[in-house]
């Protein structure tokens, strides 16, 4: 077993007891990405000399005795939408290929002071518009566990470099299912937090209602250790919520004993693989096992939530993506233009990538005169629904679960010609983005020797019932499979 | 045929906060291009805005003077449109939820006040600045341009009236009761030069007696408040020759060119404007506590109408004299500590609005930035009411202090300058006066009252001026008696 | 429901500053229509007594002390831009 197979929390005490340096394990994470990078393409920047830098610098410290920050000489890797001072950022798009942000976003700060070591950027459906990271201007990330199939998107870098070993941990975001569906696909376990739990400065938005940066890991122990370190109020983020934040691994206590969990009617019918329905209904009889309450719950108003969603998402990413025009930062195009118009124009057109020009043709066209009221108002209500849905739901019981993904990763190619079934892949979890809810995917199972993902949701801002829940079932499940890369 | 002119205007007025609207960079003018700058204000990807809460209370502040009622719950839109000054390519504004609506403000203009409705009052941030490259200097025939964007994100409050004004020259009483207001409330520099008080106007003609209204122009681009006239009755004049000829008014924006003295259709290629204005999801509600409110409108201070009136009142000066300082913040600053220094308010208002207003005019100086303070009107008044000066001395020694920032005190001792008010000295000049002039002697008894002002003329001329006129006038006459 | 038309697109396209292709246009307008249609299906929910929901975080007030923070360079500031001249941001002709 290679040091970059471990749990943080295992390595947290091996670096403690110094039974292994933070070079050395850097090391072993880059002779790592060495050998499998070439198949997985996880990374869009690797920052490899500045990572064995920072460890040396965390080893130094820990040797002179000084404090060390909670996460001290972790390598972790960082979606390639979070700003990093000096750092190239491209959101995995061409506007961007040359953009190198000149401020930390507060989750990358946050990390930085908790001591990590950043192993690079990783890759992703460009500006996050995806299910499957194919849609990268570098190129698609593949699943470690089958690297002909999809990682799931839009956090498929990051999700399929902590599966293959390339990163202890890392950090997506996740504004439809963008953290948990590739969480899902590539067997780790991903956090989606309550919105506004985590500050967005520094996020690259999509859909600025919706998305949230949430910690991508091995086991659920590992995503309390990095939700403590990038939850927080911040003065920056006017969403950011006031609130304490507890340490989330002290709610891992392994008891569910009375916990009500209720399984989604809505989410468990057609549209499913058999096997994950399987998967999932086993996972709740094992809930239940450990003295759990089960009983079906009703979101009746979940079959219009994918509708809304792809209203809502584009509207706010067709004017949070205007930004992109060739005047402060990124690309222009090297064309003679007759004026700015055309300026903006060609360089927009050369910048983005088919998905992304399809999300800002909808989401401007939702919003434009005459057409506001029938999409982009409606979808907002269908929003108040949604989330009076969730409510109603946890009257009646404390943790609500579904599949993570209606599908195991797919093939590579196989959707990118058809938009629609591309979005499907999120209908089990842009609800919970609608209604601002945490939630979670851990490993449940395999199909084709491909992993199933089950997902958790919470009631607001209570992760730590959510982080309890899924470390008991994890305890329970005992998920020990690794892609065999 | 004759029109009824129907004028609305549209104000924009850049806030004198410390900081930014949504970020902490220093609200400034004239710095070296892009220092006043952060990834927020120049919309580098991942920034989000947080709002200023002194903009919030600036701009309650500018709805409650005008009236208006504030909104219990208000929020901030996104206007949605590409220009190379708007740095995330939408401006952060309010849309259908603003901070103030509905209110008025009473405007006088030659003899008649009309009550001017206020539509509402809503908070944005400005644009950064272009500069044309090229021949013209102008954004046309420009072969390129630069952005500066220190401008970006600079606190704006648009002001918004209701189409009720009806003569160019009512819309300039309008704007300059609105800029005192404004300055009375210490929020905006109100500079019509340096852009940070903006006016736009939509002006539209109709038959007297429709309720329709007609066709409207935006007027943009006028820096004064003699632009703003100009530029109305151009506009008026304009629209006027259209109509009588049959022709139609075309909706358009028109650009005030004050050196040629008209409009131009500013039309361009720019599609329709379609701004898909929706809630800004980076920023929440803002909610205006009553309490708060009304904690606020018992802060206002002083406004002009009010003002105009305790001046008439406290220092018996004239409706129209008080007015005029009471739309003048800094002349009626000026006047009430000079009052306050101990000098009759009569006169000290007489020298302000006339001596000074018009030596202010000739200079191009403001009052603000004037060498002649308060402290010096002071003195020049006690010299006067001593009689150590005359009135005539008084605005020879006027100039000199105004030019060189002297005390007028100063001045008469440097120069020993003084009026000859001593009765002896005096009497020994009359005397030799009234011996070389018996023939002015005999037209005086006989009852020819000019001649009195022959001989003052000529003690005068013998004293240089210096000699009291009425110590002189008093002496002649008890001589003579 | 509208169905979204070649003029449409075009017109979506110039208000969003997208150049495309004449087969673009085709290919969007098919893709645009059946995303449409598909999210069209919420006009079906009658939501007259339901209020939109913006924001899912129930913060009001979010407000921050008139102060002022450092601000970049103007190196910094530039640093990123594709054209500069005399300190600016370099722009084509804009009419």
């Amino acid at each position: 077993m290679e040091f970059s197979d471990y749990t943080a929390h295992a390595l947290i005490e091996m670096l403690d007891r110094r039974d292994i340096s933070a070079v050395e394990l850097t090391k072993s994470v880059f002779d790592r990405i060495a050998e499998v990078e070439p198949d997985v393409h996880a990374y869009v920047t690797l920052t490899e000399e500045l990572a064995l830098a920072e460890a040396a610098a965390v080893d130094k410290r820990r040797a002179a005795g000084e404090a060390l920050g909670p996460l001290a000489g972790l390598p972790v890797a960082v979606k390639d939408n979070m700003a990093t001072k000096g750092v190239l950022t491209t959101c995995s798009s061409r506007i961007l290929n040359n953009f190198i942000p000149v401020y930390n976003g507060t989750a990358v700060q946050k990390l930085y002071d908790a001591g990590i070591v950043m192993t690079g950027k990783t890759n992703l459906d460009e500006f996050a518009m995806g299910s499957s990271t194919e849609t990268s201007y570098f190129g698609p990330t593949h699943n470690p566990w089958n690297i002909d199939t999809v990682p799931g998107g839009s956090s498929g870098g990051s999700a399929a470099a902590v599966a293959a070993g390339e990163a202890v941990m890392a950090v997506g975001s996740d504004t439809g299912g963008s953290i948990r569906q590739p969480a899902s696909l590539c067997g780790v376990v991903g956090l989606k937090p309550t919105y506004g739990l985590v500050s967005r400065y520094g996020l690259f938005a999509f859909a600025s209602s919706l998305d949230q940066i949430g910690p991508i890991t091995k086991d659920v122990t590992d995503t309390a250790l990095l939700l403590n370190v990038i939850a927080g109020h911040d003065e920056r983020d006017s969403t950011s919520v006031p609130t304490d934040i507890p340490d989330y691994t002290k709610a891992l206590t392994g008891d569910i004993k009375g916990l009500r969990v209720g399984v989604v009617k809505e989410l468990m019918g057609e549209g499913i693989d058999v096997d994950i329905k399987a998967a999932v209904e086993a996972s709740v009889r094992l809930l239940g096992g450990l003295g759990a309450e089960i009983s079906e719950v009703s979101l009746p108003h979940s079959e219009y939530a994918l509708s809304a969603y792809y209203l809502i998402a584009p509207a706010e990413a067709s004017s949070n993506l205007a930004r992109y025009d060739g005047v402060r930062f990124g690309h222009r195009t090297q064309d003679e233009v007759a004026d700015m118009v055309e300026m903006y124009m060609k360089t927009r057109a050369e910048g983005f990538g088919d998905e992304v020009k399809r999300r800002i043709m909808l989401g401007t066209y939702a919003l434009s005169a005459g057409y506001y009221d029938a999409y982009y108002g409606q979808a907002q209500k269908v929003r108040t629904l949604i989330a009076r849905d969730f409510a109603a739901a946890f009257n009646q019981v404390d943790i609500i679960v579904s599949p993570t993904s209606p599908s195991v990763a797919f093939k590579m190619g196989a959707k990118v010609a058809d938009p629609l079934q591309m979005y499907l892949s999120d209908v089990c979890t842009i609800p919970v983005n609608l209604a601002g809810l945490p939630g979670i995917s851990v490993p449940c199972g395999l199909s084709g020797g491909l992993p199933i993902g089950l997902q958790m949701i919470g009631r607001a801002f209570d992760e730590s019932t959510l982080l309890r829940t899924a470390h008991a079932f994890e305890l329970a499940f005992g998920w020990h499979e690794k892609p065999n890369l | 045929m004759a029109y009824e002119i129907v004028i609305g205007l549209e104000i924009h007025v850049e806030l004198n906060t410390r900081s930014k609207m949504f970020c902490g960079c220093p609200v400034t003018f004239g710095e070296v291009p892009n220092t006043a700058v952060c990834p927020v204000c120049l919309g580098h990807p991942g920034v989000l805005p947080v709002v200023n809460a002194q903009a919030v209370e600036a701009a309650a502040l500018i709805g409650l003077s005008l009236n208006c009622a504030i909104a219990p719950n208000n929020e901030f839109a996104r206007k949605n449109y590409f220009y190379p000054d708007m740095p995330k390519d939408y401006q952060i504004s309010q849309f259908d939820l603003p901070i103030a609506i509905g209110g008025y403000l009473d405007v006088g203009d030659r003899g008649q006040t009309r009550r001017i409705g206020i539509t509402r009052v809503h908070m944005e941030e400005d644009t950064g600045k272009l500069i044309h490259k090229g021949a013209t200097g102008r954004i046309h025939g420009a072969d390129r341009s630069v952005v500066d964007f220190n401008r970006a994100g600079v606190p704006l409050m648009e002001i918004v009236s209701e189409p009720d004004m009806r003569t160019a020259t009512e819309a300039r009483a309008f704007l300059v009761k609105l800029r005192s207001i404004l300055l009375a409330l210490g929020v905006s520099n109100c500079n019509m030069e340096e852009g940070s008080l903006r006016c736009d106007a939509n002006v539209s003609l109709r038959e007297f007696g429709d309720t329709e209204l007609g066709v409207k122009t935006e007027v943009k681009n006028m820096n004064s408040f003699k632009a703003l006239q100009r530029a109305l009755e151009y506009e008026v004049e304009r629209q006027t020759s259209l109509l009588t000829h049959g022709e139609r008014v075309i909706q358009e924006t028109r650009h005030w060119d004050d050196a040629g003295g008209a409009t131009t259709s500013m039309r361009s290629k720019e599609e329709a404007h379609d701004y898909r204005y929706f809630p800004d999801p980076d920023l929440v509600a803002i909610v205006m506590d009553p309490a708060e409110v009304e904690r606020l409108r018992a802060g206002l201070p002083e406004l002009p109408d009010a003002r105009a009136e305790r001046l008439g009142r406290e220092f018996g000066l004239s409706d129209d004299d008080a007015k005029i300082l009471a739309l003048n913040k800094p002349l009626g600053d000026f006047l009430e500590e000079t009052v306050a220094g101990g000098a009759a308010a009569g006169k000290a208002a007489n020298w302000l609005l006339h001596e000074l207003a018009a030596e202010l005019n000739r200079t191009d100086t403001e009052i603000e930035d004037a060498a002649f303070t308060p402290r010096h009107l002071i003195d020049l008044l006690q010299l006067i009411d001593a009689g150590t000066i005359s009135g005539k001395m008084a605005k020879e020694i006027f100039k000199t202090s105004f030019a060189t920032g002297r005390l007028p005190a100063a001045i008469v001792k440097e120069t020993g300058n003084v009026q000859i008010t001593d009765t002896d000295a005096l009497g020994k000049i009359v005397d030799e006066v009234l011996a070389a002039n018996p023939q002015a002697i005999e037209d005086l008894k006989n009852g020819q009252e000019r001649a009195i002002g022959f001989l003052v003329g000529q003690i005068m001329r013998l004293t240089q001026g210096k000699a009291s006129p009425d110590a002189v006038n008093k002496l002649i006459r008890a001589k003579l008696r | 429901m509208t169905v979204i038309s070649k003029k449409d697109v075009e017109h979506v396209a110039l208000l969003a500053r997208l150049a495309l292709t004449d087969e673009e246009k085709e290919t969007f307008t098919g893709q645009l229509a059946q995303i449409l249609e598909h999210a069209g299906k919420i006009q079906a929910l009658d939501t007259t007594a339901v209020p939109p929901t913006s924001h899912v975080a129930s913060l009001t007030n979010v407000l921050r002390p008139d102060e002022i923070r450092p601000c970049l360079t103007s190196e910094e500031a530039l640093s990123n831009a594709p054209k500069q001249e005399d300190g600016g941001f370099a722009v084509p002709k804009i009419v």
